[in-house]
């Protein structure tokens, strides 16, 4: 972690090593603890060697979804005759995710790296970094990096001398959580509304501007650093659990914990260890009632599955939830459930980006209903229209945005289905009252 | 290297003291000297001219504190666009402000995260010491506009407030006062 507290010694800090350390924003301290050495290295191979060491290493897509990272590199075709691009999603917007937010605000430099990196990777001359128009700090550093690099030769022309041209560009967002998902990114960037595209075409065939197109999370880009440095087994060792999730992860932990903040750890580290002794546990006096582990667009998990959980991608999902982005939203006995997914689902319903209809009121009105049920004025069956319109809003849109909002409510109900009644038949939820620490 | 004034500091912003009188007086180009070259340096940043439209907002908001219809328009016009295609843009992104708002912006993050940390306490707070008494009014003298906002991406420093460029961490309700009162 680094910031705002001292790494853990659990922690295998690869990426967040230089959190808290302000020389390491700049160029000169960047070069001085290794940076830019992986992408004078890259820039000396084939790119389709680069491609086959990330492929090797095992590197899944940080943002969300867990996609193979060599293999959508490789689905860029080079020699095709037609530019191509790259787009660094640091959109970062799920609640409970802020892991981006400190990686670039710390190590701007090793964003950049990673960006050319990855456009050489992929054939592609220009890579935008596309960030939220909220994160004013990290977006500050992001520009400076840009600038150094640009003034040093690192990118540019002639990148590092190497004879191939690599632009970096920062793209500023305008507040929108949905331009996070890929292609409405694609479309924010060209200077349209952020709505998302139907697919296909994918990405890789026609993105933005129509063109071939990779878009990687700020994580994921950072990581193939190291990974060229130090070499795919390198990378393989580093987990506790299965061969398909590899690598150090960053979780970034909010709610109601003692140390919230962004942990680094091995793939596959026990979620309870991590919980309660890297996080420091709970409040004192109180005690963990549910995890979100993956931002707010997963399952929820009460604590006997948390417990259970490795923290990889196939971890998450044997214990009832995923792994998402790796904000970890924590919990505890204070808080009434039915607020806490009332305003997940007030979240969605402000942020849908009402193209499709099933999203644009399924949110709205399972909003309606869940703030009708915590106030007391809901009946039991409303518990099933719930169901119903969650049945309605999944695998039926165009993006996902829709089955983000569903995902929550039908978990909570399942889980937590005592405190929904409680609240119906008139019987409040009376939290714990413990003293804070 | 040192962050800039508005990221440690004081909170030095677009000055948005004349934004009332702003909406009534006769429209003055943003996009002359200084800015224009800003706009066309970014133009060779996309291969296609439409591309540089979110930045170019940006621009007007960052000159004029709020984006008006004359703003889209001159902006239309520069990038090739029709205003009302530059209006359905701006209205899809939240950060552009259609109608002037007050001095100092207060975004106060209330989603999930920050709102079982106590967020709500914090907009309250907000309301009450800025005599803004309702959300998205200006306080009136002007000075403070409060809303609450979907998730400011720092949920593990519950409660993050955004004071116009400025981003708080950690705020609750006992600091709202002493915020306040570095805004002048």
């Amino acid at each position: 972690m680094g910031f705002p507290h001292l790494p853990h010694s659990r922690e295998t800090t690869v990426l967040s090593k230089y959190f808290g350390d302000a020389e390491a924003r700049t160029l000169d301290g960047w070069k001085k603890r290794g940076g830019y050495k992986a992408l004078e290295k890259a820039l000396g191979m084939q790119p389709a060697d680069i491609v086959n060491v990330v492929k090797e290493s095992g590197l899944r897509g940080r943002g969300g979804a867990g996609f193979p990272t060599g293999m959508k590199w490789s689905f860029m075709k080079p020699g095709d005759g037609k530019p191509h691009y790259l787009c660094c999603n640091a959109d970062e917007s799920e609640p409970g995710t802020f892991k981006d937010r400190e990686l670039m605000r710390w190590t701007p430099h090793a964003l950049v790296e990673g960006c050319a990196i990855g456009a050489y990777a992929i054939g592609a001359e220009t890579a935008y970094i596309y960030i939220r128009g909220e994160f004013t700090e990290p977006l500050y550093w992001m520009e400076q990096a840009v600038k150094e690099a640009y003034a040093a030769g690192i990118i540019g022309k002639n990148a590092m001398g190497s004879g191939k041209r690599i632009d970096v560009h920062v793209h500023k967002g305008a507040g929108a959580y949905i331009c996070g998902e890929e292609t409405a990114l694609m479309n924010s960037l060209e200077g349209r509304r952020g709505n998302p595209r139907i697919k296909p075409p994918f990405p890789a065939v026609s993105g933005v501007f129509g063109m071939p197109t990779t878009i990687n999370n700020v994580e994921t880009l950072i990581a193939a650093a190291p990974i060229l440095l130090n070499g795919a087994d390198w990378y393989k060792k580093m987990s506790l659990s299965n061969p398909k999730s590899t690598g150090t992860k960053l979780f970034s932990v909010c709610g109601n914990v003692q140390r919230p903040g962004t942990y680094e750890v091995v793939m596959g580290f026990p979620f309870k260890e991590f919980l309660y002794d890297l996080c420091g546990g709970p409040y004192h006096g109180r005690k963990f009632k549910a995890v979100i582990p993956g931002g707010a667009s997963v399952p929820i998990q009460t604590m006997e599955e948390a417990e259970a959980t490795l923290m990889d991608y196939e971890g998450f999902v044997a214990q009832g939830s995923m792994l998402g982005s790796g904000g970890v939203i924590v919990i505890d006995d204070a808080q009434p459930m039915v607020t806490v997914i009332a305003r997940i689902a007030r979240f969605f319903a402000h942020e849908s980006c009402a193209q499709c209809t099933q999203c644009r009121e399924g949110t709205a009105w399972t909003t309606k209903i869940l703030e009708r049920i915590r106030d007391g004025e809901g009946t039991m069956e409303d518990l099933d229209t719930l169901l119903d319109i969650a049945e309605q809003m999944t695998g039926k849109t165009i993006c996902v945005l829709s089955d983000s909002c569903a995902v929550p409510v039908v978990s909570g109900i399942q889980k937590f289905r005592g405190e929904f009644e409680a609240l119906i038949q008139g019987r409040r939820f009376h939290p714990v009252t413990a003293a804070v620490a | 290297m040192t962050p800039p004034p508005e990221l440690i500091g004081g909170l030095e912003s677009p000055d948005y003291s004349s934004h009332d009188r702003a909406a009534h007086e006769p429209y003055v180009a943003v996009f002359t000297g200084e800015t224009r070259k800003e706009l066309d340096e970014l133009l060779g940043h996309y291969p296609k001219k439409m591309a540089a439209l979110l930045p170019a907002l940006w621009i007007v908001q960052r000159e004029r504190g709020w984006v008006s219809e004359e703003g889209m328009v001159e902006v239309a016009d520069l990038l090739e666009l029709t205003p009302a295609y530059v209006k359905g843009v701006v209205t899809f992104y939240t950060m552009y402000h259609q109608h002037p708002v007050g001095k100092y912006f207060i975004q106060v993050c209330t989603t999930s995260p920050c709102g079982i940390c106590g967020a709500e306490d914090v907009v309250k707070a907000f309301l009450r010491h800025t005599n803004a008494g309702e959300l998205g009014v200006t306080s009136p003298d002007g000075k403070f506009t409060v809303i609450e906002v979907e998730c400011l991406g720092a949920c593990g420093f519950a409660t993050p407030v955004m004071i116009n460029e400025k981003f708080i961490e950690s705020v609750n309700p006992d600091k709202v006062p002493e915020l306040l009162a570095e805004l002048t």
